[in-house]
């Protein structure tokens, strides 16, 4: 029986030549990743083993990313206990405040990341790599100790969902409307334990943060991992950032999936997840005026420099509406540079904007931006669960940079087809 | 390995965030932990859970985030074991690396109610409601996953030799 994309680089890494639905395997990693809050529970499990050091020093990396800049003192606790494991075992890739952004931008760009890997990390959004056509998996701080350890992990094969992309994006219309829209359409489990596969003619339009961006929130569908079929755009993309010897892997044609989806880009519009789920997705025919008081612009879903280029677009030469808080956040240092030499700070600034240094910060609740009760917030980030970003009676709005850009300057929830056309 | 206790109730895709504020993460410590679950879904959990307690849910049960103190949390409440209709997988795999038994039983998770004296032998996936004498049956854990329960979590099996 023809093997998935995923089911491929799983058999490879298993060592066997196929592997079937539902198979448990115990795959070798090529790297292992945590970060400030899941390292610590994962760095006390690695203890009880009584190992010299981890298995592979290059293979491992952390990244000081969800409260750092230390948020406060046990948040100071926790990184410190990460840099001094990180020092001890002469990990490699170590990531601290001024080298550390977002994992999810931050690897990729680093060139950590590469076709055909197969990936772990100690947090959800893990399956971001899948956009570079490696099989990458969130996990859990104990998954990622084993990891560190013996550089395994154990994965009961999945099935996989194939989406067949066609058509192309419209203007103001990114990534993130596209898995909004997907996941209105699959629902929040719909792709429970399965992997969902991109792939078709419509991928050459997509550009590597468009992907990223989907793949990252592929486990908002429930999905074991997101993957991307690779093209010269993945290729350019990892040549670019120095990642290691590309290995591709193709479905075989006669691959069974679950389901098969067509998903045309161009139908696609501005889409927003209302509260207090991601598969809460409407388009602008079905949104009302929604009066706004907090934007974000940022997260390891749209952090990245397109996603800034995209709201700096809109926020040109306008105002931010007055009692609406504009936060934006660059995800990598990197970032950071590119959008500062290419003006789009002085325009976020001059906007009524502010800029933070990289953080996950506010899109899990954890500073530099929390709700309180009954504030709205239109945020780029992944979730809008209960209390995600503050009170429990707050709420999130997820959308795309464009939409949250354009919401900043009308102070409701708008459309940015609707700014730019004015 | 059998399990009994009262029943708390919860619905469909109860998120880490709601198990565990991220507020609450800047620490790994099990008890502080457990003095929070359930805080942003169920704000008298803490006071009512009982040692041996049984949760119940709905769909995609652990949604959301990767965060192995949602499972720490709850096995540090006293919690006995989680009947949901379906898990989020990451949390799936966690609660099985910690050593929190949990199983899948739809019909139990629709006809047992809040309150309810539920007894679970996983051995042969019998699970019985006291209070209604209702019996549903759960599929029993692969051979694989049994065997790093049974060894008492991941790296215990690991430190074993097993894996």
């Amino acid at each position: 029986m023809g093997m998935t994309m995923t089911q491929k680089i799983l058999a490879a890494h298993a060592g066997l030549d196929s592997v079937e639905t539902g198979q448990l395997i115990l795959a070798n990693l090529d790297l292992v990743l945590g970060n400030d809050i899941t390292s610590p529970v994962a760095i006390k499990e690695f203890a009880k083993l009584n190992k010299d050091g981890v298995f592979d020093k290059d293979k491992v990396t952390m990244v000081m990313d969800h409260f750092a800049p230390n948020k406060d003192i046990k948040a100071a606790e926790q990184c410190k206990m990460c840099r001094e494991f990180c020092g001890a075992n002469d990990v490699t890739h170590f990531y601290d405040v001024g080298e550390m952004g977002i994992e999810h931008a931050l690897l990729p760009e680093k060139g950590l990341v590469s076709a055909g890997f197969c990936v772990i990390g100690a947090d959800s959004h893990t399956c971001t790599y899948g956009a570079v056509g490696a099989f990458s998996t969130g996990v859990g701080s104990t998954d990622m100790a084993c990891g560190m350890a013996i550089g395994k992990a154990w994965f009961k094969v999945p099935s996989a969902i194939r989406f067949n992309l066609t058509g192309k994006l419209n203007k103001y219309v990114s990534g993130k409307d596209v898995i909004l829209h997907i996941i209105g359409k699959i629902g929040v489990d719909g792709a429970l334990y399965k992997s969902m596969e991109f792939g078709g003619e419509g991928l050459s339009s997509l550009s590597m943060d468009d992907r990223l961006c989907i793949a990252n929130m592929a486990i908002e569908a429930g999905a074991k991992n997101g993957i991307f079929e690779v093209d010269d755009i993945t290729l350019d993309y990892l040549k670019a950032h120095n990642a290691a010897e590309p290995v591709i892997y193709k479905a075989d044609e006669d691959a069974v999936y679950d389901e098969i989806i067509d998903i045309d880009l161009s139908a696609i519009e501005p889409t927003v997840a209302f509260p207090h789920l991601p598969e809460n997705a409407r388009t602008f025919s079905e949104i009302g005026d929604i009066k706004i008081d907090q934007v974000i612009i940022g997260s390891c879903t749209n952090g990245r420099l397109e996603d800034l280029q995209q709201a700096a677009e809109i926020l040109k030469g306008r105002k931010c509406a007055k009692g609406v808080r504009v936060i934006i956040i660059p995800a990598t240092q990197q970032i950071y540079l590119d959008a500062m030499e290419q003006g789009l700070l002085k325009i976020f600034i001059e906007s009524g904007a502010v800029v933070s240094t990289p953080t996950c910060g506010p899109c899990l609740g954890g500073h530099m931006g929390i709700l309180a009760a009954g504030e709205r917030a239109v945020a780029t980030t992944n979730r809008n669960f209960v209390g995600r970003m503050g009170h429990v009676e707050s709420e999130i709005y997820l959308a795309s940079p464009a939409t949250a850009a354009a919401s900043a300057i009308t102070g409701k929830i708008t459309s940015p087809w609707e700014v730019m056309s004015k | 390995m059998k399990y009994t206790g009262n029943v708390l109730k919860y619905g469909d895709n109860v998120d880490t965030d709601v198990i565990i504020p991220a507020r609450y993460l800047n620490t790994s410590d099990h008890k502080e932990l457990a003095s929070h679950c359930m805080e942003d879904i169920d704000k008298t959990f803490v006071s009512r859970v009982q040692q041996g307690d049984i949760i119940t849910a709905g769909q995609n049960f652990g949604c959301g985030s990767s965060r192995e103190h949602a499972p720490i949390a709850i096995k540090a409440s006293g919690v006995s074991l989680v009947i949901a209709k379906s898990f989020a997988r990451i949390f799936y795999r966690n609660a099985i690396n910690i050593g929190l038994a949990i199983v899948e039983c739809p019909e139990a998770a629709d006809n047992i109610s809040e309150g309810d004296k539920v007894e679970a032998d996983m051995d042969n996936g019998i699970i019985r409601n006291l209070t209604t004498g209702q019996e549903f049956k759960a599929a029993p854990f692969p051979d694989f996953v049994q065997k790093i329960i049974e060894n008492g979590g991941l790296m215990e099996s690991i430190a074993k030799g097993i894996i």
